[in-house]
């Protein structure tokens, strides 16, 4: 059966996991918008939502490549550093016969209906490739936006470091202000090869209408290191996501960062989940969620299934409203003897003792909890470049703002 | 039961208890406090284990879990009695932790320049630390994984910055090494050289650092005795706190 096939199967499987969507209720087309080789001409509401996801469309010499999509269209591309591509996956796969192998490769076409969606009406996505041995030290920036009112946005994204290379990646999903409703799809093949290193940093921001499906897998290969940063602290309507990580060389390393903040209507489904193949391999999953009255189930699986592997899943929770929910749900794996899995999780409101303590100190009770938010939520990430720590931090710093 | 109320001295005094019965979880552990520290006094509070002493100090500084069930706290003549922790720390009123809550995320640094306010002064923070040769302690996360050394260090540098009228310190003297003390003892002496104090010492280390006017015997939530602090720390050292138990002011106060 064709990939195609399975796909036209799937089409009306639903995700075991999140509310069921329906995709007739969204429009599969819409017209298509210009490309713009300067991306700083852009309307600046335009060009203020993807500063907000840490996408610099004034001054992209400060990155090795820019991608920017519009709803279907490719309206930026260009990569200025040796050893990086930086295509539309619709250009690649006429490129390159080999992309074939890569092609729901890691990703199962007939996950479920969103999967399924995308195979059949497609819409671009990003490829981005480091050469074998080249080292992309100034992150490659994507944007991903939508624009259009009540649009399925289905995207395909293949990332791949070659043997060897390294690979910063920071990706901002957005839609046009106050968009009324959306649904992004966005299906992402990421393949760490041998002794190569991908960073792979998103930041969301939606409106709050919005329906989000993003369907990610990562394979990893012998010592090869994958490190996520997945930042959502504005309002989402509905989002699910469940990454998986298949560590499938010796000493291959995955870890995740996710920082969630829930507002009052938003219902946040986001997990890890990690695979643990071979000896050596190592996992971690750190997740730091609030909520002021939306919904976060944070989930965590680990499968242990060689020897010295070593894994850890982290949720923190702080629940800042009278109402909220947040759920941890870690899952732990082992297979053989010789596997190290653990699991914390702590879910509360702010320690009383921490507040006491700041407020002898002489601040107020408001401004101490501020203080404790902005500590819960400074995860210090390793293996980031400085200038991607840096923009994380303000992308942190300005959601915060609206907390308090 | 009665006390006596001491007329308030208004000029002079720093921190005034007056009839003060204290609560925790519902039991009394506090009964009918006076005592006054008058300003630029050094006050010590002796007293055996499981007495009161933390109780005074967490009151004083207005911790809602400690309950005043009669009485009042008056703080440069202004009844703080129903003022908040934040409220009272603004006035001039620090204390230093025992056991600070680690809290993570939050650096040592970024307390001291909420401490500092309006007085902006980077280089000031900076001096500090290299005074309390913690400098490396700025940039952690504010008592997590630090050891008892590094944790009585960070509370006296919050203290330094924050340059409060009085100052409570809770054992300052307590788990620190012979080398530490001396720097402890010296950073406390300066301290109080602008600072009323109330110190709570079991040891009495302290005292071979900062002159105190009066020392205070707490014994069973009741104080007894308000003598010079060396000679009370002597009587102690000699008799023990099982003298207390016979002596007739603590019979009187109990009757």
């Amino acid at each position: 059966m064709t990939k195609r096939d399975l796909a036209q199967k799937a089409i009306n499987k639903p995700s075991p996991l999140g509310e069921d969507i329906d995709l007739q209720a969204y429009s599969p087309d819409t017209e298509e918008n210009l490309y713009a080789s300067d991306l700083s001409k852009l309307a600046t509401r335009e060009k203020q939502c993807m500063l907000s996801v840490g996408v610099t469309p004034d001054d992209v010499s400060q990155r090795a490549g820019t991608f920017v999509q519009m709803d279907h269209s490719i309206i930026h591309s260009s990569a200025n550093q040796d050893g990086l591509e930086l295509l539309s996956t619709t250009q690649a796969l006429e490129k390159y016969d080999w992309l074939e192998d890569y092609w729901w490769h890691a990703v199962d076409v007939d996950t479920d209906k969103f999967t399924a969606y995308t195979e059949i009406h497609r819409n671009n996505g990003y490829f981005i490739r480091a050469l074998p041995n080249s080292k992309v030290i100034q992150p490659v920036q994507a944007c991903l936006y939508l624009a259009h009112n009540n649009l399925a946005q289905k995207i395909h994204n293949i990332v791949i470091a070659e043997e060897g290379s390294e690979l910063h990646i920071i990706t901002g999903c957005t839609t046009a202000p106050m968009l009324a409703s959306g649904l992004h799809i966005g299906v992402t093949e990421i393949y760490v090869k041998r002794g190569a290193k991908i960073t792979y940093t998103m930041i969301h921001n939606w409106s709050p209408e919005t329906a989000v499906r993003p369907r990610t897998a990562i394979t990893v290969e012998e010592g090869g290191i994958f490190l996520s940063n997945y930042i959502c602290m504005k309002p989402v309507r509905t989002l699910q996501m469940y990454p998986k990580a298949r560590c499938v060389g010796e000493n291959a390393i995955a870890r995740f960062n996710n920082i969630l903040v829930a507002p009052a209507g938003s219902t946040m489904d986001v997990g890890s989940h990690m695979q643990l193949e071979v000896r050596g391999c190592r996992a971690e999953s750190i997740t730091r969620a609030i909520t002021t009255g939306g919904t976060i189930i944070a989930r965590g699986y680990i499968l242990g299934g060689a020897p010295e592997v070593k894994g850890h899943l982290e949720c923190q929770g702080l629940i800042l409203s009278e109402r909220g929910t947040i759920r941890a749900v870690p899952e732990l794996e082992g297979q053989v003897s010789g596997v190290d899995l653990s699991h914390e999780a702590a879910v509360g409101k702010i320690a009383e003792e921490q507040l006491e303590y700041l407020m002898a100190r002489g601040l107020t009770q408001a401004e101490a909890t501020a203080a404790i938010v902005r500590g819960f939520l400074n995860v210090d990430i390793e293996g980031l470049p400085p200038q991607l720590t840096s923009e994380i931090k303000k992308a942190i710093e300005s959601s915060e703002k609206g907390l308090f | 039961m009665t006390s006596e109320i001491k007329p308030a001295n208004i000029d002079n005094s720093m921190l005034e208890i007056e009839n003060l019965s204290v609560e925790v979880n519902g039991r009394r552990i506090l009964h009918n406090l006076n005592f006054i520290i008058a300003a630029g006094e050094t006050n010590i509070l002796f007293g055996p284990n499981a007495s009161g002493k933390t109780t005074l100090l967490m009151t004083i500084m207005g911790f809602p879990q400690y309950k005043v069930k009669q009485g009042r706290i008056l703080f440069k003549g202004k009844d703080i009695t129903g003022l908040a922790i934040d409220e009272r720390a603004r006035l001039g009123i620090g204390i230093a932790f025992q056991r600070p809550p680690a809290i993570r995320g939050v650096k040592v640094r970024d307390i001291a320049e909420f401490c500092l306010q309006d007085r902006q002064n980077g280089k000031l923070v900076e001096a500090i630390a290299t005074q309390l040769n913690m400098t490396k302690l700025l940039d952690r996360e504010v008592n997590y994984g630090f050891s008892g050394g590094e944790i009585k260090c960070c509370e006296l540098f919050q203290l330094m910055v924050q340059k409060p009228d009085l100052i409570l310190l809770d054992e300052p003297d307590s788990g620190v090494d012979l080398v530490n003390i001396n720097l402890v003892g010296k950073v406390i002496n300066e301290l109080l050289q602008t600072s009323a104090g109330l110190i709570i010492t079991h040891t009495g280390h302290i005292l071979n650092y900062v002159t105190a006017q009066k020392g205070h015997l707490l014994f069973n939530g009741k104080l007894c005795c308000e003598l010079d602090p060396q000679e009370l720390l002597a009587t102690i050292q000699e008799h023990g706190y099982a003298k207390c138990a016979e002596c007739p002011r603590y019979l009187n106060l109990r009757s």
